[in-house]
Order: structure tokens, then C-alpha cells, then sequence
């Protein structure tokens, strides 16, 4: 064999282009237009939740019985605790209370970006934890996938209802009655992960070197995990979010001196033929964040998904 | 070839890539044509164009690539000006296409019958009982046994012989002057692709079809192919009759094609060493059962009663076709599944019922080199970092094993400097390099070769073959080298077993086994084997 061959030379030219190659996965994730309309949507729900003080809101939980039921854009005069009065205009209208349905549903993002953004990292990690056992130690995996097939066979919200009212109704009560008939999901998701890439030969070139088990699962067959995760991990969040509003609205969710979408719409629901923006409004902003979420994730999926990027 | 008239002519043919890609032109200035009753085979190594060829014929050509110029005459006819209508008018009826995998190109969930009948009510205006007996008829020309009973299976219950045979007679059953097999043969057993190359050639012989014929394998082309046409980065180096291509070719790239292909005849390689064994195995056995709750278990026998030695510098051949039980002997012995009954020795160990825990400081001992050269690293940290991995775990220091890393580096001749590299940026030959000098870096005393060279091309495997053979040598080691290629095995094997339905049929030098064997199964497998009456690379001197 002669000393160097063709074969042998690497070229910096197609080293260059290999490595843009790799990288660019997550840039072109970040170019894909559904991510970029999601995301930006999200970041200005994120936006609205952080900054939810300076918005020209009054606090959500102030009670004007002066100013009930008001019309979306009507003004009205409230008195300050100086004694001064003001006027201002409640461009959502106010609710059977006097309190402003703008700021309430301002300060309503905070809980439902809280829960959705919670929940999907809570259940991912305990699922991908679980998922990652239950796939590489073969004799748990009967014991644990059947916990999680009667975990799944309660509908949800079922589950979360008889978990709240164990408990105090609370912003981590409704958490965790959401993450736990979420976590299945992510360990089917997970255990069939690891299930093919443990075959792979990489993984067994791994095992024939000696590599102690924990190492094999977080070195080699975690990152494989990552891509899909991030895409159910989105998708997580927007039924979290929804699941908040309906066991709120149901009136078992987040207590009622917390504004949170589903909150105000219970509230509204009495009401709703006269002053439907009770309704409105919160429904809005329900439906867009979850809508943006989703086209978010949609987009995530098509780039990261190997299946569905191979389209030339 | 009565009429002269060829039924396909690709003039001048290119086809772009699209940007980025690492060449302009996946094809570029064909030209060829195939004569009536004449099979053409396109040869070239993988990225060579030949499957893009074909698929421009078809019309079948991917969005992303687009003919740029040139025609494609089928009988007069240009296809690329034709449209997506009178395409399907002409394909099936003119020319017709057979694939490499016949799994996947049946319909799971249609009989065959109904498969083929799918092409007759598509295209002609028969009856049903017409079309019944037409498909029938070419059931039985293709050597289809009990055509009725065939008709109404689906494609699981047949054999990947059987399927492939499907595949050709819903190819022909409407008569085209044109048939293009796209390397039909090679996802086959050996012994199944010599009965469907027959099977090819005597149709075509019957039939007065033009054949193009697409493979990367010399031994096929030496046994079926009329005229040659060398491919090399999507254009044509050489092209003429099988004889004078084999045995004259002009083109260098042809010439060191051609050198590359293994002889079938074993090297002599001296007489057995009076060395340590290193592995010896006693009646070793695995038995696969698919426990099921429901149903009662099914038991598969994948190796019964296997016995080898390996000595210290040899090299042992496990040879034997798919299914045969070869990769299951090798991954027992490295344990990467355990065993069910018999002994492994290695040395004075045994280590077939070892528990995992014992296992493990002998487990450097045994090291394993994969087929997939793609798939046998893990594509997201440095080669650098997966060399160093195992001797890592055994508790070298890190600066330590990266000089050992740098080193073996060289022993596989690739650049020392690459380790920081990923396993994408480099070619499968490379790959497969970087994971001897894995398996090397845990300094084991038996290497396993599984199917090492099988996804590598014929030049590319010249080149791995002759290293590992080299290291074997250098640093006196054992060596497994599984294997389904007789002639890879002929070459680099000191001893050979042959193993047909997970036993060991027949065991020896490799001289012996290839000179005089003894066993029908092996007979069988020998006779079988492509242009065995062909010694490569022996070229006349013009």
C-alpha cells in the first residue's frame, strides 16, 4: 500500500462544508417561518408576563363595586387610597366585581406561561429519567411500563381533579395533577428511543470497551433523546396550558384571588350573553399562546425530525 | 441481436446535483446504448451515478435532480421530452425496472397475485380470467413453484428469492423491450443470486430484452454482463464487451477496479503456528426464545455445538450466509449476548456464564469491528473521544490515552492531528479505519471483524483488508473475520469455518476448505460464487 491514498486525504474543503452541516440543524430550525412566527408570538406573551406591572394595569384583584359590568372602552372614575379620585379607561371592560379585565388578563399570562413552561420541564425530566431506565434495564421495563399504562388509562383531567381536591387547590397542586398524567407520554417516547439506539453498534462498540452503564445511557444514548424531546416538550406545554384554563374554569384549579384565564372566563360564564368580553378576551389570549406553541412546535418537529427533513 | 436497432440510447446524458452538493453533475456526457436481446451492466462504486441513470430512464429521477442535457432514446423515443402520461403508458409496457430490495418493493398488504394483476388492469384492456392465466404463465417463467399457491401469498410468506423473483415476472409480464435491474442481487444470499442470475439471463435470452444491469460487484458482471460500461464520479471511463473490459481495460481507474476485486483462490500462508491459544470455544450455543404471555414460546436456534480455536497471529474465517449464525457466534464470544450453553475460553478464561460484573476487566481482552461504518460511532463526540473511551474506562489518564490515540492514528494511517474531528467528516474507509484503532487502543488480544469490509467498495476494502492483515501481523494478534464474501475470506483467512443453519459444517485451512471441499453446503456455496472462473486483475499484457 503505497503511503498515502486518496482515500487518506482528508480535504479541509469538505471538512468545512461537513461541519456547517451539523451546526446549521439548529440555525435552520431558527429560520423555519413556523418557528419564527411561534416563537415570536411566545416572546411576546413572555414579554407581556414579565412586564405585566408597567402595562398600564391596575391591580387584578381590586374591587370596584362603583364600575361593575362595564362595556369594553367605557371610563371610569375610581377612587385611589389617597382619596383622590381618577379616571382611566377599561379598554376590556370590567367584570361583576369592578375589577379590570385588562389587567387581569395581563396578570393572567404569568400563570398560564408558569404552568405550561413548568409542567413540559417537570414531565420531561421525570419521563426522560423513567423512559431511560425503563428502556436500557430490561427486567424493570415490564413492571414500569405496565405503572405507566394504568397511569394513561385515567383521562387526565379526570386524574387531575382527584389529585387537587386531595390536596389545597394551588398554583404547584395543578402543576404536578398535570405533569403526572403527562409523564407516560415522555417515557414511551424516550423508552422507544433508547429501545433502537441501544442496537445500534456504537452503542455495543461502547459496551465492548468497557463503559459502565450510566456513562452508556448519559454519553451515548441521552443526546439521541434531545430532538424529539424539545418537540413533545412544546407540545406538553400547550395541553398543560389549556388543562390549567379548563380545571380552572372548572373552578378546582388555581384559587379564585389569582387571576388566571380560565379564572376570569369562569367567572364570565354567568354573564356571557350581556358581557361577552368576560369571555372574550381571555379566550383570545388562551387561544393564541396555545395556537402559538403548537405552530412552534410543528416547525421544530420538521427540521429536527430526520424523517421529516429528508424531503430534498 | 437480430435487429441492430438498439432499444435504448442515452446520448450525451447529464444530470445536475443540486448546490452544495460536492459535485455539479451527478452524471455527466453519457453515452450507451443497449441492443435488443443484450444485457449492459453499469459498474462504478457507490456515488458513481449508475442508480441515477437508471432512474432517469424511468422518469422516476428525484425533484432535486434535474436532466440538464442530452436525450434518452427508448426504441426512438425520447423519455425526457416525454410527459408524466405517456411515461406511465411506457413504463411496464416498454421498459420496466426491478429494484434491490424486493421486500420493500412489494406491497405488504396485497397478495402477489393481486400485485401483478394491479399492472395488467392498469395497462391492458383483459378480462379477469385472462389476466388470471397471463400471470400464472409468468409465474411458471420465472420458475415460480406452484404458481396457484404463489398468486394468493403475500410477500412475507416467500423468500427474499422468491420476492425477487415477483419482482421480475411483474416486470415482464407485459413484455418490454427494456428491462433495468438495479443491483437485484445484491441484499441476496449467494446461492439465491446465482439461480437469479440465471434466471435474468435466460429470459432475456428467450425474451430478446435489453437489460441494463446495475451492480458494484465484478463477479456478477463477469458472469452475466455482454458489454461494460465503467462509471467514475458520474462519467464514463471505459466501455466494451465483458471479455476485453476484464482482461484488457485501458482506463487506469478500470484497471485498479478490477485489482481490487479479491481473488477467489486462497493465499498460501504457511503452516499452523505453534502458538498460545488465544480463543477456543466448546460447544458453543445460543437459542433465542420469544417468551409471550399468550402464546407458547417459539424457539429459534441461531448456533448449536460451534467449536473453534483461534491461535496467537492467526486469522479464522466464519463463513456462511445470512441467518447461518456467524454474527451471533461472534457477538457471543465478544458477550455482547450471552451465551445459552457451552464454553468460552479466552486463554484460561472462561467467560460464557461470567457475570457482568467479572466481566468486565476482560472484556479489553475481546475487541469488535462493526459493518455499519456509519452507524459504529457515535456521531456526536470527536473520534478522538471515542478512541480514548475504553482505555479511559480501564484507567489510563487522559493525556495518556489521547499519545495512544495520536499513535494508533498512524497505525491506520490517518492524520494524528484529526482526532478533534467528528465521525461525519469522514469517509467510510476512514470510518472503519478509526474503529480498528479503536479496538486497538483497548490493546485486546482477539480482534472480531464483523462483516468489516461488506459496506465498503471494492477498492476502499482492498485498501482496510490489507491493514488489518498488516496489524494482525504486527502485533500478533488473533483475529475473527466474519464474513459472507468467499473472496475477502480466501485472501485474509488462515483457517476457515463454514456455518450453514447456526453449525459449523465445515472447518480448516483455508486452502483446504477452498481447495477440496468436502461438505455439499459448502460445494454448493463455492459453485455458487459470481465469476469464480474469472481471476481478476491477471490483464493481459497489450
Amino acid at each position: 500500500m503505497s503511503a498515502v491514498t486518496p482515500e487518506d486525504v482528508v480535504d479541509s474543503a469538505s471538512i468545512a462544508a461537513a461541519s456547517t452541516k451539523r451546526k446549521s440543524l439548529w440555525l435552520l430550525a431558527l429560520r423555519n417561518p413556523s418557528v419564527i412566527v411561534g416563537g415570536t408570538i411566545l416572546l411576546i406573551m413572555l414579554a407581556i408576563a414579565i412586564l405585566a406591572p408597567y402595562l398600564g394595569t391596575v391591580s387584578p384583584t381590586r374591587i370596584d363595586p362603583a364600575a361593575r359590568n362595564k362595556k369594553p372602552d367605557t371610563e371610569i372614575t375610581f377612587r385611589l387610597d389617597d382619596g383622590t379620585t381618577a379616571k382611566r379607561v377599561a379598554i376590556f371592560g370590567t367584570d361583576s366585581l369592578g375589577r379590570d379585565v385588562y389587567s387581569r388578563v395581563i396578570y393572567g399570562t404569568r400563570v398560564s406561561l408558569a404552568v405550561g413552561i413548568a409542567v413540559s420541564l417537570i414531565a420531561v425530566a421525570i419521563g426522560t429519567m423513567i423512559g431511560l431506565i425503563s428502556g436500557y434495564i430490561r427486567w424493570l421495563d415490564g413492571i414500569i411500563m405496565r405503572f405507566m399504562d394504568g397511569l394513561m388509562a385515567i383521562p387526565g383531567i379526570l386524574l387531575a381533579i382527584a389529585l387537587v381536591s386531595i390536596w389545597r387547590a394551588g398554583l404547584i397542586t395543578v402543576i404536578f395533577a398535570i405533569v403526572v398524567p403527562d409523564v407516560p407520554r415522555v417515557v414511551r417516547l424516550v423508552r422507544s428511543i433508547v429501545l433502537t439506539v441501544r442496537e445500534e453498534p456504537y452503542v455495543e462498540g461502547a459496551v465492548s470497551v468497557g463503559t459502565p452503564t450510566w456513562v452508556l445511557m448519559i454519553r451515548h444514548i441521552l443526546p439521541n433523546t434531545i430532538a424529539p424531546l424539545i418537540v413533545q416538550g412544546t407540545f406538553i406545554a400547550a395541553a398543560a396550558i389549556l388543562t390549567e384554563a379548563a380545571l380552572s374554569f372548572l373552578g378546582i384549579g388555581i384559587p379564585p384571588e389569582i387571576p388566571s384565564w380560565g379564572n376570569i372566563m369562569a367567572e364570565g360564564r354567568t354573564l356571557f350573553r350581556v358581557f361577552p368580553h368576560n369571555i372574550f378576551y381571555p379566550g383570545i389570549f388562551l387561544a393564541f399562546t396555545v395556537l402559538a406553541i403548537n405552530i412552534m412546535g410543528d416547525g421544530l418537529r420538521d427540521t429536527l425530525d430526520p424523517k421529516m427533513s429528508k424531503k430534498v | 441481436m437480430a435487429d441492430k436497432k438498439p432499444v435504448l440510447e442515452v446520448r450525451n446524458l447529464s444530470v445536475a446535483l443540486p448546490k452544495g452538493a460536492d459535485r455539479a453533475h451527478a452524471v455527466e456526457k453519457v453515452s450507451f446504448t443497449v441492443n435488443p436481446g443484450e444485457i449492459v451492466c453499469l459498474v462504478g462504486e457507490s456515488g458513481s451515478g449508475k442508480s441515477v441513470i437508471a432512474f432517469t430512464v424511468m422518469g422516476l429521477l428525484a425533484k432535486a435532480l434535474k436532466p440538464v442535457s442530452g436525450e434518452i432514446l427508448l426504441e426512438g423515443e425520447n423519455v425526457l421530452a416525454a410527459d408524466e402520461t405517456r411515461l406511465r403508458e411506457l413504463r411496464c409496457t416498454r421498459m420496466s425496472m426491478i429494484f434491490q430490495e424486493p421486500m420493500t418493493a412489494l406491497n405488504p398488504v396485497m397478495t402477489c397475485g393481486e400485485q401483478i394483476d394491479e399492472v395488467l388492469r392498469t395497462h391492458t384492456q383483459l378480462d379477469g380470467g385472462a389476466r388470471r392465466a397471463k400471470i400464472l404463465g409468468i409465474l411458471t417463467r420465472v420458475k415460480l413453484p406452484e404458481p396457484e399457491r404463489i398468486y394468493a401469498s403475500y410477500p412475507h410468506q416467500l423468500s427474499g428469492g422468491q420476492r425477487q423473483r415477483i419482482m421480475i415476472a411483474m416486470a415482464l409480464v407485459l413484455d418490454p423491450v427494456l428491462l433495468i435491474a438495479d443491483e437485484p442481487t445484491t441484499a441476496l444470499d449467494v446461492t439465491t443470486q446465482a439461480e437469479i442470475l440465471k434466471l435474468i439471463a435466460e429470459l432475456q435470452e428467450t425474451e430478446g430484452t435489453g437489460v441494463l444491469f446495475i451492480t458494484h460487484d465484478f463477479g456478477v458482471v463477469a458472469e452475466i454482463a455482454h458489454r461494460v460500461a465503467v462509471l467514475r464520479w458520474g462519467e464514463l471511463a471505459e466501455m466494451g464487451p465483458t471479455e476485453q473490459i476484464l482482461s484488457r481495460p485501458t482506463h487506469s481507474y478500470t484497471k485498479m477496479l478490477i485489482s481490487s476485486v479479491p481473488s477467489i483462490r486462497p493465499v498460501h500462508r504457511g503452516v499452523r503456528l505453534a502458538a498460545d491459544t488465544v480463543l477456543r470455544t466448546e460447544k458453543l450455543g445460543k437459542t433465542y426464545s420469544a417468551k409471550s404471555f399468550f402464546q407458547k414460546s417459539r424457539v429459534v436456534k441461531a448456533a448449536v455445538d460451534v467449536d473453534l480455536d483461534i491461535r496467537k497471529g492467526e486469522t479464522l474465517g466464519i463463513v456462511g450466509e445470512s441467518g447461518s449464525g456467524k454474527s451471533t457466534v461472534a457477538r457471543c464470544i465478544a458477550r455482547l449476548i450471552d451465551p445459552s450453553e457451552g464454553k468460552v475460553f479466552l486463554g484460561d478464561t472462561e467467560i460464557a456464564t461470567m457475570s457482568a460484573g467479572k466481566l468486565r476487566p476482560h472484556r479489553r481482552r475481546v475487541q469488535i469491528v462493526f459493518q455499519d461504518p456509519y452507524r459504529s460511532m457515535n456521531p456526536r463526540i470527536t473520534i478522538g473521544e471515542s478512541i480514548i473511551e475504553g482505555p479511559m474506562n480501564f484507567g489510563l489518564k487522559r493525556d495518556e490515552a489521547l499519545a495512544r490515540a495520536k499513535k494508533l492514528m498512524e497505525t491506520v494511517r490517518l492524520d494524528p492531528n484529526s482526532l478533534d474531528r467528528y465521525p461525519h467528516q469522514f469517509s467510510g474507509g476512514q470510518r472503519q479505519r478509526i474503529c480498528i484503532a479503536r479496538a486497538l487502543a483497548m490493546e485486546p488480544e482477539l480482534l472480531i471483524a464483523d462483516e468489516a469490509v461488506s459496506a465498503l467498495d471494492v477498492s476502499v476494502q482492498k485498501q482496510v483488508l490489507e491493514l488489518l492483515d498488516e496489524i494482525r501481523q504486527r502485533l500478533n494478534l488473533a483475529v475473527l473475520f466474519i464474513t459472507h464474501d468467499l473472496r475477502v475470506a480466501a485472501q485474509i483467512c488462515d483457517y476457515v469455518a463454514v456455518m450453514s443453519k447456526g453449525r459449523v459444517v465445515e472447518y480448516g485451512s483455508a486452502e483446504q476448505v477452498f481447495g477440496s471441499p468436502r461438505d455439499d453446503y459448502t460445494k454448493a456455496l463455492f459453485a455458487a460464487a459470481p465469476g469464480r472462473n474469472w481471476e481478476f486483475g491477471k490483464f493481459a499484457t497489450a
